[in-house]
């Protein structure tokens, strides 16, 4: 039981710093609320539909954009969805760049719209990144003996 | 279709289950978002809900034997009974102010509380909504605070 509590500590602060950046907003914490124990995955699985879900979308408008004539309905409905579901787990960077790129898409500006892309992309793979370290660490805690999220 | 609880047009349904002293509700959530549906479930699940998920409004009046195929036949509404129904507004093919106004013009099921859910905060879209009866409008993405607002209205309104 002795990792426990250097465990909880690591994941506390690290949890912390994750909003103190804005990479994680309080929808996060929702989620996490959500868990129980009829549901104890339930974060790493939306978490996991959301990775998924934004890759298709990402790959999606990496091809709408390059094409001769773009169609910007498309990208339009694409950055929407991915905007919802950001903010539907509190991944707050890659929702407020969303907001920024359907500026561009309204204004039909695809160089705007690729640059856009860039940064959606860069928050994405940010947050990605960190909630996988959060998942690995609390994997750990677990394993340890410890329990997650203790209400 | 996501559907959670199944149902066979066929079937008899039981009327609301009463679970201990709670009501166990029976909502319909649509919405076309994978992660928003996953979520909305949840959250009502929490609050003692049976939910039944669609990925958009075609789907959804299929199961509530809305479809334009579906109201001439007998069978048409031994479909499950559904409590609530809770709609994001904008998908593609059928928005949810569309699946609302289809909901009250049904006889069969004007009088079952649709809630309006939208990342958008647009009162002109607000009021149309509410003006064509929804029971509420809610901002996504959606709180435990927000669902416990609904379920306490739920169970003023009766079933």
């Amino acid at each position: 039981m002795g990792a426990v509590i250097p465990l909880q500590r690591q994941i506390i602060d690290y949890t912390t710093s994750l909003y103190n950046e804005a990479i994680l907003d309080g929808q996060f914490t929702q989620l996490q609320q959500l868990q129980d124990e009829s549901n104890p995955d339930f974060v790493v699985e939306v978490v996991s539909l959301f990775f998924q879900d934004s890759q298709r979308l990402l790959n999606d408008l990496t091809a709408t954009l390059n094409q001769k004539i773009v169609d910007f309905k498309r990208v339009d409905a694409h950055v929407h969805q991915l905007k919802g579901s950001s903010s539907s787990i509190g991944a707050q960077r890659v929702q407020r760049a969303c907001i920024i790129f359907r500026n561009y898409c309204d204004q039909q500006n695809t160089e705007g719209c690729l640059k856009c892309l860039q940064q959606v992309k860069n928050e994405y793979f940010l947050v990605k990144n960190k909630l996988e370290t959060l998942f690995k660490l609390e994997q750990q805690l677990v394993a340890a003996g410890g329990s997650i999220h203790v209400q | 279709m996501d559907v959670s609880a199944s149902f066979s047009l066929s079937k008899k349904v039981d009327d609301d289950r009463v679970v201990g002293e709670e009501q166990e509700l029976h909502v319909l959530a649509v919405d076309d978002n994978l992660i928003d549906r996953k979520i909305v479930e949840k959250l009502l699940k929490n609050f003692s809900c049976k939910v039944t998920t669609a990925e958009n409004g075609l789907r959804a009046l299929e199961y509530l034997g809305l479809r334009d195929d579906q109201q001439n036949t007998l069978n048409c509404n031994i479909g499950s009974k559904v409590n609530m129904i809770i709609t994001d507004y904008c998908m593609p093919g059928m928005t949810g102010y569309e699946l609302l106004k289809k909901i009250k013009e049904s006889s069969m099921l004007k009088e079952v509380p649709v809630v309006i859910m939208s990342s958008e905060n647009i009162p002109t879209r607000i009021n149309k909504c509410l003006e064509e009866g929804a029971q509420m409008f809610m901002l996504k993405p959606l709180k435990q605070s927000d669902v416990k607002k609904l379920r306490g209205q739920l169970m003023k309104c009766g079933s």
